[in-house]
């Protein structure tokens, strides 16, 4: 019966590392990771745009690499570092990523940005210079429908040459 | 002037890059409670019956309502209050929300839906323009309108039409279509409700937090003052939330049943059903134009796929029609429209609201029309251009107007006339207009259209306005003006927005009238506010410009007691004498001008866009940071709307209410763009601005196809041009027939006898 399984929904003590701060949680097994970071942690700095997969929004970052937050569940990353946008100043100081959005119009509404932040965040990790056509090719899962891109792209140049 | 023109950060970037901003589908106040909508799963069927016992008996349910607890019919228009927050009659497209849930959880809501029966007698669907032009199989979708699904009609004649063609040397006849699409905004619909001490309090994902709360009072039969909406941080609307939505209306009504606090998101697939997009419109112009070019008559027909309820629909038809005479001097005019009614989720404002599809049509057949006589397009388009200060035959005061200068910027750093021309390759130029706020409101009344006050104390300035900033950085221009005046920055004015309880009245994001017309009344606010200082600065003997802003405040607040200014603007009035001039006129008109330069492969069909050059008339920018991010996502969603997003239906169903099928340009996609801002000074915008938010999506697919044309020699004469329609319009052309693919025919429509108007005495010579 559809009545009972609703109240018997299996839950997992899990213990995540998000942000660099160790969390324990008692949640739904089936929860995804956005759901939890959202609904039980209280980081709604992630968004989401289709909870299927399609749109990039929900992107944070596991061991440092861009991953869909609405595909995976927390138990297979426990014990993993965790990145949402949250975790990107260091104290008051914003990352030079999220200065130069601000600075240069990156952000219109700003639902999209956690996501392309953090992937962005990602793509200078490994590749500190990037080109035009890397940074896009990096930022193609992300979709925003705002900017049409350009400024995201310059901002992301931008950091870059800031960070070198 | 110290901070108007500078290329400033938003005022509002830092909560938006760090994930601060609260967004309606953020906020989880204590004891939430979940709310899912039973949605129809056919497009035309009587509901027969209801049951919801079942889904009542599941723990954890709360509260289920369906339409016979808000029977009240509403609707953004007031002619067409044709929709219910819940339908318990008739369901009119596949998403009609038929029962609403709210449950402790998501999934028990969404449980309870399942278990709710309802019965339905399935109807014929009506699902094309030409069905709907037929006798319904069954019965008509609506009950008013008609003949037949026909929603709306309009047919106005301006000035000699007959005498225009008659004087022509050349006429011609094109057939266009614009295939519908959808805003696809990134943050789906939101919306929670409280209900504390008797009132209501909602946080919406809304472009128009005024006509929310006028929605909201009607449908719930509360007074307004019992009522009061907030504009959550906005996700994206480009349009999309610009109507009062059901599950706006659910929440506030379950809230108010079950006490605590409800809150609905839609899903990604009800966001296609709640729609309001472009409309798919099917057009047939004609035009008489002298041997060189000059036009001398226009007629031009519409009609508009509206899908099941009225929403902007009447609006829409009018400016199918309204804004050709506004770039072109068009002598006498002729214009029919026609909106019906299909089983699908209704099509309303995208940005640029009823004037892209024209767009597309004017632009190619005036291409065309060159090519007849011979003649360069662009040096014929240039030979017609309206001119300043002047009013088009159907009425239309045009101010300034930097059309020349637009179209000069793009050809010359596009090298459009020295261009390279190989098979393959080509470029494409084309133009548009559109308006800075709709000249007249939702609901007829002699109100200002938008309001400012602003209080002074002790060294800190808060101005407060009902404007909802949507991501177009509307809270940026206030601040901006309230700055300027008092010579601040923009980050020293604090701001409280889109409030029914504390902000006064603006109308919302819409019609592109925020930076006009909150603007103005923030100007008014701000110089008044100005005078009090100055003045109590000066009876203590010093200027102005002389002491800090603090001691300014300070010696003023003392003389003057508490220091507060208000600031309204109301649209002039300039509205043509006849019944249907409402829609068109505005308070000033921007302009701009394109050109695309594109790869157009013979074999695949495939188009690459190399770069986009584009010019925009915006009066002036008061943030050109700013007007580059508006032109620029317009020109965005002007590609994704020539190339690839597409609105479509099979037996009734959305083909691709989804995010990885329903295609848009992702970053791959995305050429580069160069926008060059040109600033005409309109004589009444804030600092001579206009708008800058949808006007440059126009001349976009346009442009588009004449690259098309340009590189491959064939038209494509409907919107997206796909990789399909190039290959079978080049097949066509080696067969040698017409090297085109478009529509065939325009349908016979009964519209009513042209109500006749004669155009403004002396319209264009700059004697009215
Ligand atoms: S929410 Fe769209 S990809 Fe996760
Ligand atoms: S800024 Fe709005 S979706 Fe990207």
């Amino acid at each position: 019966m559809k009545e009972e399984i609703l109240r018997d929904v299996e839950r997992a003590v899990l213990t995540l590392n998000v942000n660099g701060e160790p969390a324990q949680l008692l949640v739904p097994v089936h929860k995804t990771l956005l759901e939890v970071l959202r609904e039980d942690m209280q980081l709604t700095g992630t968004k989401h745009g289709c909870e299927l997969g399609e749109c990039g929004t929900c992107t944070v970052l596991i061991d440092g690499k861009p991953h869909l937050s609405c595909l995976v569940l927390p138990i297979q990353v426990e014990g993993r570092a965790i990145t949402t946008v949250e975790g990107m100043a260091s104290g008051s100081d914003l990352d030079p990523l999220q200065t130069a959005f601000a600075e240069i119009g990156a952000a219109q509404c700003g639902y999209c940005t956690p996501g392309i932040l953090l992937s962005a965040r990602s793509l200078l990790e490994e590749n500190p210079r990037p080109s035009r056509g890397e940074i896009k090719e990096a930022l193609a899962g992300n979709l925003c429908r705002c900017t049409g891109y350009t400024k995201i792209v310059e901002a992301i140049e931008l950091a870059a040459g800031r960070m070198a | 002037m110290k901070v108007v023109g500078k290329p400033l950060p938003k005022v509002d970037a830092a909560p938006k890059v760090t994930g601060r901003a609260v967004y309606a589908d953020d906020m989880l106040p204590a004891r939430t409670l979940h709310c899912k909508i039973l949605r129809s799963p056919h497009p035309h069927a009587r509901i027969v019956s209801i049951d919801t016992s079942a889904a009542r008996r599941i723990p954890g349910v709360l509260a289920v309502i369906t339409g016979s607890d808000l029977p009240v019919k509403f609707g953004i228009l007031p002619v067409t209050q044709d929709e219910r927050a819940l339908e318990h009659e008739k369901a009119r497209y596949v998403g009609d929300p038929i029962v609403a849930i709210a449950a402790t959880d998501e999934e028990i809501a969404a449980a309870a839906c399942d278990a709710v029966a309802v019965e339905y007698e399935v109807l014929e669907p009506v699902m094309s323009i030409d069905a709907a032009l037929a006798t319904p199989k069954d019965e008509r979708i609506q009950d008013y309108g008609g003949p037949n699904n026909v929603h709306k009609f309009v047919a106005l004649e301006f000035g000699d039409v007959e005498g225009g063609f008659a004087r022509a040397d050349h006429v011609r006849e094109d057939v266009f279509f614009y295939q519908g699409n959808t805003h696809l905004p990134m943050e789906q619909h939101s919306a929670i409700a409280t209900y504390v001490d008797g009132r209501v309090t909602l946080w919406s994902s809304t472009q128009v937090v005024h006509y929310v709360h006028r929605a909201l009072s009607r449908v719930l039969e509360l007074p307004m003052h019992r009522i009061r909406v907030i504009g959550a941080a906005h996700g994206g609307g480009f349009g999309g939330k610009t109507d009062p939505f059901a599950h706006e209306i659910i929440v506030a009504k379950l809230a108010m049943i079950t006490g605590r606090p409800v809150k609905c998101t839609l899903t990604r697939e009800e966001v296609f059903y709640a729609h309001r997009g472009r409309h798919p419109v099917l057009m047939w112009v004609r035009t008489g134009v002298t041997h060189d070019g000059r036009i001398t008559a226009m007629h031009f027909r519409t009609a508009l796929d509206g899908g099941a309820y009225g929403s902007y629909g009447v609006a829409s038809t009018f400016y199918t029609g309204a804004l050709q005479p506004v770039t072109y001097d068009i002598p006498a005019y002729r214009f029919e429209g026609c909106r019906v009614f299909t089983n699908k989720p209704p099509c309303g404002p995208k940005r640029g609201h009823g004037t892209p599809q024209p767009r597309f049509g004017l632009e190619l057949h005036l291409e065309k029309i060159a090519r007849d006589l011979g003649l360069d397009p662009v040096d014929m388009k240039r030979r017609n251009y309206v001119k300043p200060n002047t009013r088009t035959v159907n009425w239309l005061r045009v101010t300034s107007c930097g059309l020349e200068e637009c179209t000069q910027r793009v050809l010359e750093a596009s090298g459009f006339k020295t261009r390279e021309r190989r098979p393959g390759r080509g470029m494409g130029f084309a133009i548009s207009s559109y308006l800075s706020g709709a000249g007249t409101a939702i609901y007829w009344n002699d109100m200002p259209h938008s309001e400012v006050q602003i209080k002074v104390d002790r060294g800190g300035v808060t101005a407060y306005c009902g404007a909802m900033d949507i991501g177009q950085g509307s809270d940026s221009v206030l601040a901006t003006v309230v700055a300027e005046e008092l010579g601040l920055q923009p980050s020293d004015v604090r701001l409280v927005t889109a409030d029914t309880d504390t902000t006064p009245i603006d109308l919302g994001s819409y019609s592109s009238r925020v930076t006009f017309m909150a603007g103005n009344a923030a100007l008014e606010a701000a110089r008044k506010m100005r005078e009090l200082l100055v003045q109590a600065v000066a009876g203590a003997g010093k200027r102005y410009e002389e002491v800090s802003f603090e001691e300014a405040s300070v010696l003023a607040e003392a003389r003057f007691g508490t220091l507060t200014t208000a600031g309204s603007y109301t649209p002039p009035k300039i509205a043509g004498p006849y019944k249907g001039s409402g829609v068109g006129p505005s308070p000033a008109y921007s302009y701009s001008a394109c050109v695309v330069d594109l790869d157009a492969d013979a074999r695949t069909g495939l188009i690459k866009v190399n770069k986009v050059w584009i010019a925009h008339d915006v009066g002036r920018a008061i943030n050109p940071l700013l007007v580059e991010g508006q032109v620029e996502g317009s020109v965005y969603m002007g590609l994704g709307e020539a190339l690839m997003e597409e609105q479509v239906f099979r037996k009734g169903l959305h083909k691709w209410p989804s995010m990885l099928e329903y295609k848009s340009p992702t970053f791959l996609d995305m050429p580069e763009v160069e926008t060059f801002i040109v600033e005409t000074d309109d004589p009444e915008g804030p600092y001579g601005a206009k708008e800058a938010g949808q006007g440059p999506l126009l001349p976009v697919p346009p442009a588009v196809s004449a690259a098309v044309y340009d590189a491959l020699g064939v038209w494509i004469d409907e919107v997206p041009v796909t990789p399909e329609k190039v290959v079978e319009a080049l097949r066509r052309k080696d067969k040698g027939e017409t090297p085109r693919y478009g529509p065939q025919r325009f349908p016979a429509i009964p519209y009513p006898e042209t109500i006749k108007v004669d155009g403004p005495v002396g319209h264009q010579d700059g004697t009215c």
